[in-house]
């Protein structure tokens, strides 16, 4: 009984979550799939590092802290250009562009001196 | 001297400019930046008391290293540098000098060296390193400037930069030839701090990157990066809680986390402990605290019904939670996680270091502070502390905040640690800077509305309409202005004191070498002793190249950087083992002893001795006994530390034979081991026929203020080699083994 009703909670939550994230602006959709997709490749490399073992210590840390990092900095640039955050009005989009680039270049800069 | 006070009654003064005459913003901004000019200079000059006093030189143990590693990266170049395998310390088994320490000063000072080689100046990379302190402090009065004006307004903005210019708690370790981590390091710490404050108030990815920046540079300074790496998610946790949470947090925290993390890597002392350290895991349980806690944030506003989201939050919670909770119980119970270190429990609980790790405790600037340090170090600072944070308390905002939980969170380690005094003065003086600010404007302003009430509303900012309302409810007091005028004597007052304080502080307490010991002789003249430099360059004009000596690890960094010998154990305590052989070996009998030096390849063995000049009794020793650790002193707590050091190690060395009744004697009725250890024989060797003061059998210890006991020293296995003119250095030379036939 009580499990019937938390799986028919579960499909309400989902039903209703897809139907508010359908309403996202394009662009912030296709930073949403950046993301994932970086957070995907991440989870791939811990699993990797699972089974074979995560011997050059280094290289495992900035593979998985690079997709971590882009994430995060994706994460920082879809809430600065989000129209509905207020407290970002006068931030322009090119201005919060500029900056995650930024970001990014001594993000992965810094990795590839790391890769070893 | 009077710097501070001029500073402040020109800051007076441009109010007045302002209300009065012109109302330009260009005479204010001129005033401002002449203000801050001379801020700079004076941070500057009144390091330089050491350099006027001695001579342009290094000080104390752990600059002669950053020195010699400092020529070693100028002469060679960086990748020398970094791959440098040191074999003349910590004989046999030598260092690694790039993977073990922190590379920041050093790179700092090479690179200064370098422009200005470029810039065609023919400097000696020595005036750069002991220059590198005082410039570095200049440049922290204008962070703290920018700082204060984050915090509050220009106004205490520029009284901050004036306070931190003179505040013998930051002078302590900065004067010029106090060539130290910490000379940068505050820079860097308070730089990381104000562009961090700066993040979370714009919200913007570029500061956040900068303060990324400022933290990596931290890391490569000094190992006091740790209290950056926990304030702050520290202070994005009580923002969480409090409930003062905004995306620009977000953006701040976990892009600063990140890239600031990566870039500590790149420090090979530092490595992987970001990952692996108990002591980084708060940031990085923040950090993904921060995350659940953001997305979920985003799921409620996407959902906008409480009652799907507390079904939401309730799978989301369990499993992120119970994710936690394994990843760090498998990470602890599989050793990946290392537990906490010996130094950041004795932060946590002062009495830790005294009981498990005696060789932290036995380093005298991490014992507990005194109150009479805090005085001498804060002056009126430790006053107007408290009422600057009640200002902070009265304007809550997420930048002051920061401060006051800085503020707090560094009083209390200063008072755990003497040395981390340093660490909490910049807070102390912005905090205190804000409340000088605020009561002088308003104090001001009120002396201001009596003489012109119309020009009471035309203040400038939120806080003078705010202070001029305050003006207009206290109308009805009587002797208002007078008050008003009186405080603000009694202000000027203070801070001239303060000033007064500071100059005195610096010339006679934090400017002293110690390496080149000064006293007043018996017609008020100075008198100097120059024994260490003579005794270090005997050793390297009259010892062969390869020679090891022994000395306690105090002086090992100034033994190789000037005698350029090789020493077996040094400042750098990595290996506590050999600490303690060093420790039992001058804590055993002369033949015992000569087996370890025999197995250590000793040639020669230093030792340090006070007894003939007697400083301990001397007031220039009690005032720098806090930090400049004078020999005099610690030549005999040391010993009391070699023992326990050795017996800590090798049970054989009990602390309680060299005791009388629990007390630490040299004169006869010492205990019979003490009277015969090697220790004791080589300080007094030959003691015994010197008369050192009128009206006082010889053999009188002038440090101890006894006759020692042991007035008939031979030694069998040492010959005496070298004994400074005051004989505060002692050499001594090991034989070759007796022949056999």
């Amino acid at each position: 009984m009580a499990k019937s009703s938390a799986i028919k909670d579960a499909e309400a939550l989902l039903r209703s979550l897809r139907s508010a994230y359908t309403a996202t602006p394009t662009n912030l959709k296709i930073i949403d799939v950046y993301i994932l997709f970086s957070l995907f490749t991440g989870v791939i490399q811990v699993v990797y590092m699972a089974i074979v073992g995560s011997f050059p210590f280094n290289s495992f840390l900035s593979g998985v802290l690079s997709c971590i990092g882009t994430a995060v900095l994706a994460v920082c640039l879809r809430i600065q250009v989000n129209k509905e955050n207020k407290e970002f009005k006068d931030l322009p989009p090119e201005r919060a562009y500029a900056d995650f680039i930024l970001s990014n270049l001594v993000l992965h800069l810094v990795i590839m001196n790391f890769l070893g | 001297m009077e710097k501070a006070t001029d500073l402040l009654s020109s800051s007076q003064s441009m109010f007045s400019l302002k209300s009065l005459k012109l109302k330009t913003k260009q005479q204010e901004l001129l005033l401002r930046i002449s203000i801050l000019g001379l801020v700079y200079i004076l941070a500057f000059i009144t390091r330089l008391f050491s350099v006027l006093r001695y001579e342009s030189m290094i000080h104390e143990f752990d600059p002669y290293f950053n020195y010699r590693t400092t020529l070693y990266l100028t002469q060679k170049g960086f990748y020398e540098f970094w791959n440098w395998f040191d074999s003349e310390s910590w004989y046999p088994l030598g260092r690694i000098i790039g993977g073990t320490l922190y590379p920041g000063l050093m790179v700092t000072a090479a690179f200064i060296y370098w422009i200005l080689r470029l810039l065609r100046f023919a400097v000696h990379i020595r005036e750069v390193c002991v220059l590198t302190a005082p410039f570095f402090a200049s440049n922290t009065t204008l962070v703290a400037y920018f700082f204060g004006k984050e915090l509050w307004d220009t106004g205490a903005g520029l009284v901050a930069a004036a306070l931190i210019a003179i505040c013998p708690g930051y002078i302590s370790r900065s004067v010029a030839g106090s060539y130290d981590n910490e000379g940068v390091a505050i820079f860097a710490l308070l730089l990381t701090f104000y562009l961090f404050v700066k993040a979370v108030k714009t919200g913007s990815l570029a500061w956040s990157l900068a303060s990324a920046l400022g933290y990596f540079y931290m890391v490569s300074a000094w190992g006091g990066y740790v209290f950056i790496i926990n304030l702050i998610p520290l202070y994005v946790l009580v923002l969480l809680v409090v409930g003062r949470y905004s995306m620009r947090l977000y953006v701040a925290y976990n892009c600063m986390y990140i890239l600031g993390m990566l870039l500590a890597m790149q420090i090979r002392f530092v490595g992987f402990q970001h990952v692996q350290s108990g002591e980084h895991m708060a940031a990085m349980g923040v950090f993904f605290l921060m995350q659940v806690f953001y997305f979920l944030d985003w799921v409620k506003h996407l959902l906008n019904d409480q009652k799907l989201f507390q079904a939401f939050l309730r799978i989301t919670l369990t499993c992120a939670i119970s994710v936690g909770v394994i990843a760090l119980g498998v990470g602890t119970a599989s050793g990946y996680i290392s537990p906490w270190t010996g130094r950041f429990y004795s932060l946590l609980d002062p009495t830790y270091a005294k009981d498990h790790i005696p060789i932290i405790a036995s380093v005298s600037e991490h014992q507990p502070t005194a109150w009479s340090s805090f005085m001498f170090d804060f002056h009126i600072l430790l006053i107007l502390f408290p009422a600057g944070l009640y200002f902070c308390f009265k304007r809550l905002s997420d930048a002051t905040i920061f401060i006051v939980m800085y503020g707090l969170t560094s009083m209390y380690f200063a008072g755990v640690m003497v040395r981390l005094i340093l660490v909490a003065t910049p807070a102390v003086c912005l905090i205190s800077a804000i409340a000088v600010s605020a009561t002088i404007k308003n104090l001001s302003l009120l002396v201001r509305t009596k003489t012109k009430p119309t020009q009471a509303g035309s203040g400038k900012g939120t806080t003078s309409t705010k202070a001029s309302s305050k003006g207009a409810l206290d109308q009805s007091l009587p002797y208002q202005k007078n008050g008003a005028i009186a405080l603000l004597v009694g202000a000027f007052y203070l801070l001239t004191r303060y000033a007064i304080h500071c100059t005195w502080v610096t010339s006679e307490a934090y400017s002293s070498p110690s390496i080149v010991l000064a006293a007043r002789g018996a017609h008020g003249n100075r008198v100097i002793f120059d024994d260490y430099r003579e005794a270090y360059f005997w050793l390297r004009q009259n010892t062969p190249q390869d020679a090891k000596v022994m000395s306690w690890w105090d002086y090992g960094y100034q033994i190789t950087a000037m005698g350029n010998r090789t020493v077996i154990v040094d400042n750098n305590t990595w290996n506590n083992t050999h600490i303690a052989t060093v420790g039992r070996a001058m804590s055993s009998y002369e033949d015992e002893a000569y087996e370890i030096m025999r197995s250590l390849d000793v040639d020669y063995v230093l030792v340090v001795f006070g007894g003939v000049t007697g400083y301990s009794s001397d007031d220039i020793n009690k005032l720098t006994v806090k930090f400049f650790s004078p020999f005099f002193v610690i030549s005999f707590s040391v010993f009391l530390w070699m023992v326990r050091i050795g017996g800590g190690v090798f049970p054989v060395i009990k602390e309680p034979d060299y005791l009388v009744n629990g007390e630490y004697r040299v004169d006869k009725g010492a205990a019979p081991k003490m009277l015969n250890c090697l220790m004791y024989k080589l300080s007094y060797y030959r003691f015994g026929e010197l008369t050192t003061e009128y009206g006082q059998p010889p053999g009188y210890d002038r440090a101890r203020g006894v006759e020692i006991g042991n007035k008939d020293i031979k030694l069998e296995y040492l010959e005496e080699a070298f004994t400074t003119s005051n004989w505060i250095v002692r050499i001594y030379k090991v034989k070759p083994p007796k022949n056999r036939w």
